[in-house]
């Protein structure tokens, strides 16, 4: 951790920061003759300045440095192949030695290897997979409890609403704990006759960990946009000849367009980003994007560390886009998304 | 088709909540083997009790939420009241910016936080580990005490300016007062936040000062062990209770 180097103009910048924001608020003072109440916000623009803003340019700032500090796009470079740091590093003279004794690239173990752009596109799919499941599954159960004649709904609601907000890294374990090898399943599976089955370590555990940790997600603002809806709308299409499908197809489903949207975003960006749920239902077999940012800090070179940061920005950048597209489709924030 | 949808949904919510339920059951099972009931024992939580390490990791957890909670209700308070008062542009920013903390992903926080205090050379461990609570609390009491804000006359305060208060006095006699509700709404989700993040703690920290939910992490990477279920089992019935308790303020209060 020592060897990461700090530029000392680093604490300059904080001290000078510091320093001007006082400033900036003193004379802010004396210009409006008193206190104005807006002050009382100012110890937290300080703090959203360290501990917000900062850190977002941190991330910016170490995506485009090498560990030396100097500007680099060696990090991006290595997002489309890993090895791409490593070839740079060994010294050409040497590498031609090896080359003309007849090793190939490949037997240095400096190919080009795609293995972050693969499991950026893995992670896309599972994220992609798991929101289409929770619509398909989502959509439903929240057409159902937000039925005027189902008394029992706007209580049932809560039960999906309270996982939204429980620890998913124990809801995980739960589940862990439920496909083990001496689990429940394998425990029924075995008393049925089928015999016990590896449940857990593939990517199948992984999908159903994502899918029963992010249902809530997409139920809730559906049932949320489906509740708010004028049923006489569909009455009225119901009056007017249409069959319970075409009422459906045609009125119901363009108008819960917002939370299906909502849904969506608040399913899809979780999933793009978890890292827990495939390190412990995937047994480490698994890696999605999430698990490579993760491995990328653990290591202990710190080369390693720019290229996270290039990952997190790539990362912060897929979700502000995906957010971006929340806002255009669902303006009014009418699915009630918490995001 | 009545039937057929009642049972769908039956089937929707068994699946969410039939692994935290064998989860709990399973925490009372006298014999260490997940496949066969032994009997019903409080065995596993009285080993619980005894663990020196899980024990050190709940004080860790139950000091870092009460003191984060604590921070982020001051901090977040004397914020909405000065954003609630700020004019249009500087408010719009002001809630942008908060907006971050809560719309970025839980890794994305953490990593950036940890670059910071990477940065800094600050070594990681109980203070960075506070520091990064109160950062990702505070956004949510903002947004408990706002409402209240927004509920309030707006002149109360210059009356009491003008009568001579103090903005401080105003600020203590006045103000806090009127949105004390919100106020405690925003602590109580600030420490249930608290004791709930996993993500953030987890790249704030290090190997040596570890929560709750980190502890837990680094246990479940090498397989459940009983006392491990009893663990997750006792702080899943306490975020319940909490959740619930902050969700019923919040429906009184919007009421």
């Amino acid at each position: 951790m020592t060897d990461f180097q700090v530029p000392s103009w680093g604490y300059w910048v904080m001290g000078v920061g510091f320093i001007v924001f006082i400033a900036l608020l003193v004379a802010y003072i004396h210009k409006n003759r008193g206190f104005k109440r807006p002050f009382f916000a100012s110890p937290y623009v300080l703090w959203l300045i360290v501990f917000t803003v900062l850190p977002c340019l941190l991330v910016c700032y170490f995506s485009f440095t090498d560990p030396a500090g100097n500007f680099t796009l060696d990090n991006f470079k290595n997002f489309w192949d890993s090895n791409y740091n490593a070839r740079k590093a060994i010294d050409p003279a040497e590498l031609d030695t090896y080359l003309s004794m007849g090793l190939t690239l490949n037997d240095l173990g400096l190919a080009r290897n795609s293995i972050n752009i693969d499991t950026l596109v893995f992670s896309l799919w599972m994220a992609f997979l798991c929101t289409v499941i929770c619509l398909l599954l989502g959509y439903p159960a929240a057409h159902i409890m937000a039925d005027r004649d189902f008394k029992l709904g706007p209580t049932l609601v809560i039960l999906f609403i309270v996982p939204m907000w429980m620890n998913f890294l124990l809801r995980t374990i739960a589940m862990m704990s439920l496909l083990e090898d001496n689990g429940l399943i394998n425990t029924i599976l075995e008393w049925v006759g089928i015999g016990r089955q590896k449940l857990l370590n593939n990517t199948a555990a992984v999908q159903v960990g994502m899918i029963y940790n992010f249902l809530p997600f997409m139920v809730f603002p559906i049932y949320n946009v489906l509740n708010k809806m004028d049923y006489k709308l569909s009455e009225a299409a119901m009056d007017l000849g249409c069959d319970k499908w075409h009422t459906f197809y045609k009125v119901t489903l363009p108008l819960s367009v917002p939370g299906i949207v909502s849904g969506i975003t608040m399913v899809f960006m979780p999933a793009v980003t978890t890292f827990y749920i495939s390190r412990l239902l995937g047994g480490g077999k698994v890696q999605l994007f999430g698990d490579l940012i993760e491995a990328k800090f653990l290591s202990t070179s710190v080369t390693e560390w720019n290229v996270g940061s290039a990952l997190s920005l790539l990362m912060m950048i897929l979700i502000l886009a995906s957010l971006g597209l929340l806002r255009k489709a669902d303006p009014k924030g009418e699915g009630g998304g918490i995001v | 088709m009545k039937a057929l949808k009642r049972i769908y949904l039956g089937l929707i919510l068994a699946f969410l909540y039939i692994p935290i339920l064998v989860l709990i059951i399973q925490s009372f099972n006298a014999g260490e083997s997940r496949a066969k009931w032994e009997g019903f024992s409080f065995v596993w939580y009285g080993k619980l009790f005894n663990d020196p390490n899980i024990m050190h990791s709940l004080w860790i957890t139950l000091s870092i939420a009460v003191l984060a909670a604590l921070f982020s209700t001051i901090l977040g308070t004397l914020a909405a009241i000065g954003i609630h008062a700020m004019r249009k542009r500087p408010q719009s920013l002001m809630l942008t910016l908060n907006n971050i903390p809560m719309t970025m992903p839980d890794i994305v926080t953490g990593i950036s936080l940890m670059l910071l205090f990477i940065f800094t050379r600050v070594e990681r461990g109980y203070v960075t580990m506070l520091l990064a609570h109160i950062t990702f609390d505070t956004p949510y009491v903002i947004l408990s005490v706002m409402p209240k804000l927004k509920q309030m006359n707006k002149n109360t305060y210059e009356a009491a300016l003008d009568l001579g208060a103090t903005p401080m006095y105003a600020l203590l006699h006045v103000i806090l007062p009127e949105v004390m509700p919100g106020v405690i709404t925003g602590a109580m989700l600030a420490f249930t936040l608290s004791l709930d993040d996993f993500t953030i703690s987890y790249f704030t920290t290090s190997p040596l000062v570890q929560n709750l939910s980190t502890l837990i992490y680094s246990q479940a990477r090498k397989g459940i062990k009983p006392t491990m279920n009893a663990l997750s089992a006792l702080m899943f019935v306490v975020l319940l209770v909490l959740l619930l308790l902050v969700n019923k303020r919040t429906d009184e209060e919007k009421s």
